[in-house]
């Protein structure tokens, strides 16, 4: 996720310091990574220079929390291009265990095994983001739901994988 | 905030009490498994639909039993409740061999120890749903008047008090289903059998279903054997039984 634009568009909200903005964005989009101040100071001074901030205001004393940061006109037009823009959607391709189903395959071990352990550790992982989900607040639900459904989609290809074995195994061994 | 619902007050007995039905050895087992199905085969005319399944699930414990369609997970269910009598194997209840039992007797055991969720067509049609939800409580021999408060307080606690005087052909299916649920554990059954619960509904619908339904019965600490082949919804599970050509693989939880 892009740290400069997601402060620019907390810094939409009103100048800001470093500190407040490294605690708007822990919180908000954090999860359990929070961000580290070198990353918080650097990504400042590279949005500075682009002139997609500026100072608006520093104060005396040490230290780089002195300054306030805005955000300038041209900030605004880069989050707008930002946010019109898709993403790019993943491919997500399973090529590290398709190729493990097909090296089981070729060299006579339990292939079934394979995806079964693996299913074994997805719905491990479903089930820990199910309970943060359930005892979380909405935005923990709606993070826990978007790995969630991903998550879900691997166990479907599993599972489809493991019905067409079978026929992969024929393929594979020609 | 909790997502829990309350439990409603009219639960005779203490918090997490395992009730032996009718004087049976049910202390010894507290600890083991509840229900217990060793080595099941079933066959249909020339279909085996069962080749050696095996499954236990203990007070308290949400097991998942997933796999493909076709795979056996229904006749499991169904034999594991006492509904289908397997060709080979046990089932064991409580220490008890289901299959040892009369058909009267199962049948008394299944109104008052099991409840079940079906994925749809299970509400009879000509009831209100409050009367639907009493209903296996008036089998039970609970007058009319606690019946249905306690009807009343378990379709509060599935979010649908609203449509308590409203027939099941009235209400949505996400409602319809709820009404299931609540009937499913009003008699706080020490085992739910579920068959696809949230088969029918959206995925919002299916989740709040699953959260009140894993809730109810851990507070209850009912037992539930859970069917789906919805890995979103298996997670709402402790472990889970996978199903494969009538089958049972276990893949024991790590940690
Ligand atoms: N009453 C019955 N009469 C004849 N065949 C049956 C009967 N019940 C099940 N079968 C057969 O037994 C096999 C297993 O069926 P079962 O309903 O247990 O599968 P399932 O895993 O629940 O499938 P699904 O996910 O589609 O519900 C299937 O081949 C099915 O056609
Ligand atoms: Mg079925």
């Amino acid at each position: 996720m892009s740290i400069a634009k997601t402060f620019l568009g907390l810094l939409e909200g009103g100048p800001s310091h470093g500190y407040d903005l490294k605690r708007a964005y822990d919180e908000k989009f954090g999860q359990d990574r929070p961000l580290a101040y070198g990353q918080v100071y650097a990504t400042l001074s590279r949005l500075l220079k682009h002139g997609l901030v500026e100072l608006d205001g520093v104060e005396q004393g040490g230290g780089p929390d002195r300054k306030r940061y805005a955000i300038t006109d041209a900030g605004v037009a880069d989050v707008d291009l930002w946010l019109a823009q898709p993403e790019r959607p993943e491919q997500y391709l399973q090529t590290t265990l398709y190729a493990k189903v097909v090296l089981a395959l070729l060299t006579d071990r339990p292939a079934t095994d394979v995806l079964d352990t693996q299913r074994a550790e997805h719905l491990r992982t479903m089930r820990e983001l199910t309970r943060r989900k359930t005892g979380g607040d909405l935005a923990d639900q709606l993070v826990c739901d978007h790995a969630l459904f991903h998550l879900e989609a691997d166990l479907r290809w599993l599972e489809l994988t493991a019905a067409r074995l079978d026929q992969l195994r024929t393929e594979v061994a020609s | 905030m909790s997502l829990l619902p309350r439990r409603p007050s009219s639960r005779t007995g203490g918090t997490d009490d395992v009730r032996p039905t009718d004087g049976s050895p049910g202390q010894d087992e507290a600890a083991g498994p509840l229900l217990r199905g060793v080595d099941l085969h079933k066959a249909f005319g020339s279909t085996a639909a069962l080749e050696g399944a095996s499954f236990s699930v203990s007070p308290g414990e949400i097991v998942a039993v997933m796999g493909p369609s076709g795979s056996g997970k229904s006749t499991l269910l169904h034999c594991l409740a006492g509904i289908v009598p397997p060709d080979r194997g046990s089932v064991t209840f409580d220490g008890r061999d289901v299959a040892a039992l009369s058909d009267a007797e199962r049948g008394a055991l299944r109104r008052s120890a099991f409840g079940f969720v079906f994925q749809f067509g299970q509400l009879v049609p000509e009831l209100s749903c409050r009367e639907n939800v009493a209903l296996p409580l008036r089998l039970n021999g609970v007058r009319r008047k606690d019946a249905e408060r306690r009807a009343d307080e378990w379709l509060e606690r599935l979010e649908v008090a609203g449509v308590a005087r409203q027939t099941p052909g009235r209400v949505s299916g996400g409602q319809g289903q709820r009404v299931a649920v609540a009937r499913a554990l009003a008699t706080e059954p020490r085992v739910l059998f579920a068959d696809e619960p949230t088969g029918a509904l959206d995925s919002l619908n299916g989740e709040r279903v699953m959260e009140l339904l894993s809730g109810a019965a851990r507070e209850t600490g009912a037992a539930v054997v859970l069917v789906t082949h919805e890995a979103r919804v298996a997670a709402y599970s402790d472990r889970e039984v996978v199903v494969r050509d009538g089958r049972t693989r276990t893949t024991e939880v790590v940690a």
